[in-house]
């Protein structure tokens, strides 16, 4: 109804390509910019210890991690991330659509689901170790064991909420069970699985550094912690750098495929917006 | 009273299924080690560890080390809630803003809060201090983000209607731009009050400072498995406390929104 309305109303934008772009380029890295100049600044006036220039951290960064220490270090860590998080989003996927749907089930596991989810995921790692020993296997399963809850209940209630005049239209319509899952309770959640899985996202990355600090001989986590303790400080935020460029690396992968999933619910949004 | 009567039914039959499937739970727990598929040495009984549970429950120490760690997370979040509703809000309204901070969001945001903990061990020893600094930095993304998402997501045409009627923008905030960031930031809170747990006892088991988290990790490297156990559950019943509370709260606040009504009209 109010469709078409909206893409009638704006005029066409009459700028160029090129400034376009040099304006969004000046939105995206203006700010950065002169935060890292500031912080430059800072670092060579002040006399903190703690807080070395970004010149000073970006050389650490170059000599710390580029070379044998990416394989032996950061290449482990991030196949082990890569596996649990995909653990994590099958599993997480698949049981959440089941106990979403079936209402008996749902209650029957609601409380433990609740439990497990509220313990705090580090905690695992003892016990995880202490069943598994200090393994690969320990450090995926300490990732899955805290990634999977909040896609597992974000699925949950994504099914649930599902809009009830369109339950009710399939009711009528007669969909199959399957087709009902596919083009109605799946679409209808995906907002709130790829919330989900954003969140898991964080807690998989936290709960890698955190098992590697805490069991390990290698790994970013394993090697920040060794930096820190023997007081090389720059290294050590090159190391942090390193996290963060890992962490945005996975926010860009995972902004792709929600774009690509949530397609025609962003399409919608901003069909009504314009 | 014939209105209630299936309801009430259904509570029951709700209430009966959970203790079921607890029960059930326990029950296999038990089970594990009293068949042998695993060593009572590395998951002990469930018996053991609830008497243990009990032990420590009339332990005067254990309880403050709890409001220890409880402390901390009621600072840290606090703290961190704040400053995201405060920044959220004034940058998701002002689109300059949102378009200019978007790089650096997004970079900082993802850093996991456990890499910044040598750096807030080196700033602040084993202190509550370095554990807030973690605390901090990791709930604040999470109420931030849903806000400035929040903020961002209000209806076209409510704004219009809004627009037309000639709200002030005082009225908007209030009755447009609250009402539709509201389920986000309650979203957001629940996260953060969870996140903020989560920090507050992983900065005690690896930073050391006292509280619940060193209390577990002693008992590790002790080979306490009973008390390790223990302790988990009580991490695990006061994150769903944690819960709990928000949720309850959240539900409160969100009695109109779709997500909460879907449930009850059924």
């Amino acid at each position: 109804m109010t469709a078409y309305t909206g893409r009638l109303a704006g005029p066409p934008r009459a700028r160029g390509v090129g400034s376009r772009i040099a304006v969004s380029f000046g939105y995206a890295l203006g700010l950065p910019m002169l935060l890292l100049v500031v912080w430059g600044l800072v670092a060579t006036r002040g006399t903190s210890r703690f807080f070395p220039g970004p010149l000073t951290i970006s050389e650490a960064f170059v000599d710390t991690w580029v070379g044998p220490a990416f394989v032996a270090d950061v290449l482990p860590s991030l196949y082990r991330l890569g596996l649990g998080i995909t653990a994590s989003i099958v599993l997480g996927i698949a049981a959440g659509t089941v106990i979403g749907l079936v209402q008996w089930l749902r209650e029957l596991l609601e409380p433990l689901l609740e439990f497990f989810r509220a313990i705090p995921p580090p905690v695992l790692i003892p016990v995880v170790m202490l069943l598994l020993g200090i393994t690969d296997t320990m450090k995926v399963v300490v990732i899955v064991s805290g990634a999977v809850w909040p896609i597992l209940l974000n699925t949950i209630e994504g099914v649930r909420a599902t809009d009830s005049v369109m339950t009710e239209t399939a009711d009528s319509f007669r969909v199959t069970w399957w087709e009902r899952l596919w083009f109605l309770v799946l679409p209808a959640a995906s907002p709130r699985i790829m919330a989900g899985v954003r969140q898991a996202l964080s807690v998989a990355l936290i709960l890698m550094v955190i098992s590697e600090m805490f069991a390990s001989s290698s790994g970013l986590g394993y090697r920040i912690a060794y930096f820190q303790r023997n007081y090389l400080i720059a290294e050590m935020w090159s190391g942090i750098l390193l996290l963060g460029l890992v962490g945005v690396f996975l926010a860009v992968v995972f902004g792709l495929v929600e774009r690509r999933v949530l397609r025609w619910y962003h399409g919608i949004r901003e069909v009504n917006r314009a | 009273m014939r209105v209630l009567t299936p309801r009430r039914l259904r509570a029951v039959r709700k209430a009966v299924l959970g203790v079921v499937g607890l029960a059930g739970f326990l029950a296999v727990w038990q089970l594990i080690p009293t068949l042998g598929l695993i060593n009572s040495q590395y998951l002990p009984y469930v018996t053991d560890v609830l008497a243990r549970l009990f032990e420590e429950s009339v332990d005067l120490a254990f309880w403050r080390r709890l409001g220890t760690t409880m402390t901390s997370w009621a600072i840290g979040l606090t703290v961190a809630t704040v400053a995201a509703v405060v920044l959220g809000t004034v940058v998701g309204l002002v689109p300059v803003l949102r378009r200019a901070t978007h790089t650096i969001v997004e970079f900082l945001r993802p850093i996991p809060s456990v890499a910044l903990i040598p750096l807030a061990v080196l700033m602040f020893g084993i202190q509550r201090q370095a554990a807030l600094v973690i605390i901090v930095y990791a709930s604040f993304w999470q109420v931030f983000v849903q806000v400035i998402y929040g903020v961002a997501d209000v209806d076209a045409v409510a704004r219009d209607t809004a627009r037309s009627f000639g709200l002030t923008r005082r009225e908007q905030l209030s009755h447009l731009v609250l009402p539709t960031a509201l389920p986000y930031l309650m979203t957001g809170l629940r996260l953060a009050a969870a996140v903020a747990l989560i920090l507050a006892i992983t900065a005690e088991m690896v930073i050391g400072n006292p509280g619940l988290g060193r209390m577990i990790e002693l008992s590790r490297s002790a080979g306490d498995a009973v008390g390790l156990y223990a302790l988990v559950v009580v991490t695990g019943l006061l994150g769903l406390a944690v819960n709990l509370v928000f949720r309850f709260v959240e539900r409160r606040v969100l009695s109109w929104h779709q997500s909460v009504r879907g449930e009850e009209a059924r």
